[in-house]
């Protein structure tokens, strides 16, 4: 523990900070271009040079480790003109566009420009002139104003573990650049948009959308897959127009994917702005709010509770989903169930859930096993967790499933259940691997429960994670992942068949047979629309995908940026998204409309404010009552006893850049798919 | 230094392998780092995919050294880039690197570049049409003593001026390759016009416990 003096303020850092971080511990901020916290070091821009006693000239604080009795000065004459001689080197090539430059406003470069810069340029020679570069849909170069500090070329190497990106040529006419024209292929790729200190690397789709200063900004947590990495929205006038990461270390420390990041311009298409009545001609009609649920109300009405089954869809709200399972449990349905892909998840013991060594977990984790997963496009965030915990000191990784390039080096292990069986009875020689691990880590995909034996899948992983120690005490390192956002909220709140009542695939039966006569889709888009018989089936959701297709009645709800919400992530972290814009037209808080429903019904639901909802989520379970924190689950017994079939685990995501109605209707997930797939023909050979 | 070509409109092979002597002298070169550090051995693979593919390296060389190595192909593309002895665009057979850092500039690096450029009728940068030569004008050499020189391929010609280059020219384009060195006749980079001191030999020194013997009158020094 180094003690040094900056400024004349002692401060003790830990061993291996380097200077400018304790220059910060004291209080000073250090000017930086090049130097960023989550990469590694590389000290090429020169701009946080400080002086130090005895040293003969400023040094760069961000590459030199603080040592004992340092005295570290950074407010001097030396160091001001030193910084300035700095700003006036990397001037003279930045061009003077910050007009119709999209980082205008929130430029490291011209921030730093107004309190080291000069007031005019020295310089007579022609500035250089970069070509731009090509780096796929998301990503728009402008390599002019590129100051060379790296940070994205350290970015796609060690954060996204694609090195597609790299410094070519040198001095004068160096140039970032994958030097073959490609799209990177990483899902985290736009993050170097963040982390670019200038404006070379600025966002393609919102390219000359707006100015910082417009929009409001409004916290609020991701939907589009279930990690729930903490956003902020970015919106003007009633329009999302961006997403931007936030710093939450427990879950997605400063990144986000490329989806969550850029599928919001499907908020803008296909939605469902109007409530629609499917008439007598079987066409959809745009309806009153009031006629509408008249229409439900008069059909609920008509038919037993039995013979009506609710289920939610993959990014339904906790306050939606305890006000329609309330209402179910009202009109005496207990058809209930949110695992509409079929996961064989028992509804009964949260810790069989739940990613339970939390994702801040991996970082202490020593052997790793998946289990029909693909982190890398069910959760980019979590995949680039696990390889920054293996780049850290190789982490040995099992793989148990499909078989894709995760970043990291992995042993494959096998394809199907009977590899997890060999694993928990101790015959697979990574077995021992993992017992002999401290903090040793499975992660359970979807892949591996959403099939017909997922149950007994469950309670093999179970049996392994039993029999290896991965659960011992005070470390429980059997996780599940899921890819939907609402699935551990609607399981904590018991969003699941109640005695008697059908799961997904009983409600589908149950409609073929007859013998459920009204389905209410909150949201579902996953399931077999073609499945659902005869019945009356109302659609309470925001976009007009698979299931608004089949509704008879639609009733047009908000999407997440539109509402106050709460949605619980894979480890049981209940986050609060918060309102950014109103929804569109007719739309409303899904809630809402339930509470209006049950009105209608005469079964009012006993909660009038959004407080009063909360008030009963916490009633029911206890994740909802300490928010943006993780109540561990005690171990139980999960699963159900019985034979495994051989077939191969499958991932649920087939497509990473389309897994929901709204990536589904965004045109610049349609590009990154295009790309993708032509990347993936040019390497094959199979283009046309 | 003139600006770096890129990925250019040359057209690139598609497959690249090194011969069988090529990949025994790969083979020796990597096995002298130790192992997981093979990257190490970039810089003489390059060299030798460069002299396999007749002085440039095309991308698909650099593919398959990176691939030889397990390095991820832009870490090679960083490499190669570097340094301007690799050749990223076809050269001719002749290829003249012409140093114009300033010591040969002092001594007339300019006629020798422009006796280059009215020879061949081409500029600095390009390759003659009949793709026998190509010019380029490189920093310092290291042979300033003998300045100016240009670099033939992997051979200096030096002390070189404005009639000399261009009879360096019509030699080397007639098939015949003119003696590499000095083009005055100058002996390795011995003063111009042959040894100026050490002319004899001066007597052997024995080591005694006495003082040295005097010098005797008319040696050099």
């Amino acid at each position: 523990m180094p003690k040094l003096t900056v400024n004349g303020i002692q401060v003790e850092v830990p061993a291996g900070a380097t200077v400018l971080q304790a220059c910060e511990a004291a209080g000073f901020e250090i000017p930086r271009f090049c130097y960023h916290e989550r990469l590694s070091i590389a000290g090429n821009c020169r701009m946080c040079l400080v002086e130090q006693e005895k040293a003969p000239k400023p040094i760069a604080s961000c590459a030199m480790p603080a040592a004992d009795n340092m005295v570290i000065r950074t407010d001097t004459p030396v160091v001001r003109k030193a910084r300035k001689g700095v700003m006036e080197f990397l001037l003279i090539n930045h061009p003077l566009d910050c007009p119709i430059c999209d980082q205008g406003g929130e430029c490291d470069l011209q921030d730093q420009a107004m309190a080291y810069g000069f007031d005019r340029s020295r310089y007579q020679e022609n500035k250089r002139a970069v070509p731009d570069k090509e780096l796929g849909p998301l990503v728009k170069t402008s390599m002019n104003r590129c100051i060379h500090c790296t940070r994205c070329v350290r970015f796609a190497s060690e954060v996204a573990g694609v090195e597609e990106l790299g410094a070519v040529f040198r001095g004068e006419h160096m140039e970032i650049s994958t030097y073959v024209e490609k799209t990177l292929t990483s899902e985290l790729s736009a993050n170097i948009v963040d982390l670019c200190p200038v404006g070379a690397l600025t966002s393609k789709p919102y390219a000359f959308v707006a100015r910082p200063w417009e929009l409001r900004k409004t916290e609020s947590v991701d939907v589009l897959d279930a990690v729930g990495s903490n956003i902020r929205v970015d919106s003007r006038s009633g329009e999302v127009l961006r997403v931007l990461p936030r710093v939450n270390e427990f879950v997605n420390e400063e990144w986000i994917s490329d989806k969550t990041r850029f599928a919001i311009d499907g908020l803008k298409r296909q939605r469902l702005d109007r409530p629609y009545l499917r008439g007598a001609d079987g066409k959809l009609a745009p309806a009153t709010w009031s006629d509408a649920l008249a229409a439900v109300a008069a059909k609920l009405g008509s038919v037993p509770g039995s013979r009506i089954a609710a289920i939610a869809g993959d990014q339904a709200d906790c306050e939606a989903l305890t006000a329609l399972k309330d209402l179910m449990t009202a009109l005496g349905s207990p058809h209930l169930d949110c695992r509409q892909d079929g996961a064989r998840l028992d509804p009964s013991a949260p810790v069989g859930w739940r990613f339970n060594s939390t994702i801040a977990g991996i970082d202490s984790c020593d052997a790793l096993l998946l289990v029909g997963t693909n982190p890398r496009w069910e959760a980019p965030i979590i995949n680039a967790r696990i390889r920054k915990r293996w780049l850290s000191s190789r982490l040995p990784v099992g793989v148990i499933g499909p078989q894709h390039d995760l970043t990291y080096k992995s042993e494959y292990l096998g394809a199907g259940p009977q590899t997890l069986a060999d694993l928990a009875d101790g015959r697979h020689p990574f077995a021992e691997t993992l017992r002999s691990a401290k903090a040793p880590m499975i992660i359970v995909g979807q892949g591996a429960l959403a099939r017909a034996d997922g149950a007994q899948v469950l309670a093999l992983a179970r049996r392994a994670a039993e029999a290896l120690g991965i659960v011992r005490d005070g470390w429980n390192g059997f996780n599940v992942l899921h890819v939907a956002a609402g699935r551990v909220g609607g399981l904590e709140l018991g969003f699941a068949p109640a005695a008697g009542g059908r799961d997904v695939a009983g409600i589908l039966a149950g409609c073929a047979a007859g013998e459920i006569d009204v389905v209410w889709l909150q949201g579902a888009d996953e399931v077999d629309t073609s499945r659902l018989g005869k019945a009356f089936v109302i659609y309470q959701g925001h976009h007009g995908d698979r299931g608004a297709h089949r509704a008879d009645v639609i009733l047009p709800g908000a999407a997440y940026t539109e509402k106050n919400a709460t949605y619980v992530n894979t480890e049981g972290r209940a986050q609060r998204g918060r309102i950014a814009i109103f929804p569109p037209g007719d739309a409303r808080e899904d809630w809402k409309i339930l509470r209006a429903l049950s009105d209608r019904l005469g079964k009012r639901l006993p909660y009038d404010t959004l407080a009063q909802v909360r008030a009963r989520m916490a009633e029911i379970s206890p994740v909802f009552a300490q928010i943006d924190s993780v109540v561990p689950a005690p171990w139980a017994g999960f699963g159900a006893a019985g034979p495994v079939d051989t077939t191969p685990f499958r991932s649920p995501v087939s497509n990473f850049h389309m897994t929901c109605a709204i990536s589904r209707a965004s045109a610049t997930m349609a590009e990154c798919t295009a790309a993708r797939q032509a990347a993936l023909d040019a390497r094959t050979g199979t283009h046309a | 230094m003139s600006a770096p070509t890129g990925i250019g409109a040359a057209a690139q092979p598609s497959h690249f392998a090194f011969d069988a002597e090529n990949l025994a002298r790969a083979t020796t070169i990597i096995a002298r780092y130790p192992a997981g550090r093979q990257a190490s051995a970039v810089l003489p693979l390059l060299d030798i995919a460069q002299r396999q593919c007749g002085n440039w390296l095309p991308r698909a060389a650099m593919d398959y050294v990176a691939g030889l190595l397990d390095m991820a192909p832009i870490r090679v593309y960083e490499v190669a880039t570097f340094y301007s002895m690799f050749n990223l665009e076809p050269v001719g057979e002749w290829f003249f690197q012409i140093c114009t850092t300033t010591p040969c500039w002092l001594r007339g690096s300019d006629q020798v570049v422009a006796a280059c450029e009215r020879k061949l009728g081409i500029h600095v940068g390009e390759t003659s049409a009949d793709g026998k030569f190509t010019l380029k004008e490189v920093e310092c050499l290291g042979a300033c003593v003998n300045a100016p020189i240009i670099q033939v391929n992997d051979d200096f010609y030096e002390d070189l001026d404005g009639p000399s280059t261009e009879r360096l020219i019509d030699e080397l384009a007639a098939g015949r390759v003119p003696p590499v060195g000095s083009v005055i006749g100058r002996q390795k980079s011995a003063p111009d016009g042959g040894p100026q001191v050490l002319k004899t030999i001066p007597p052997r020194y024995e080591w005694t416990l006495e003082a040295p013997p005097a010098p005797p009158a008319g040696s050099d020094d």
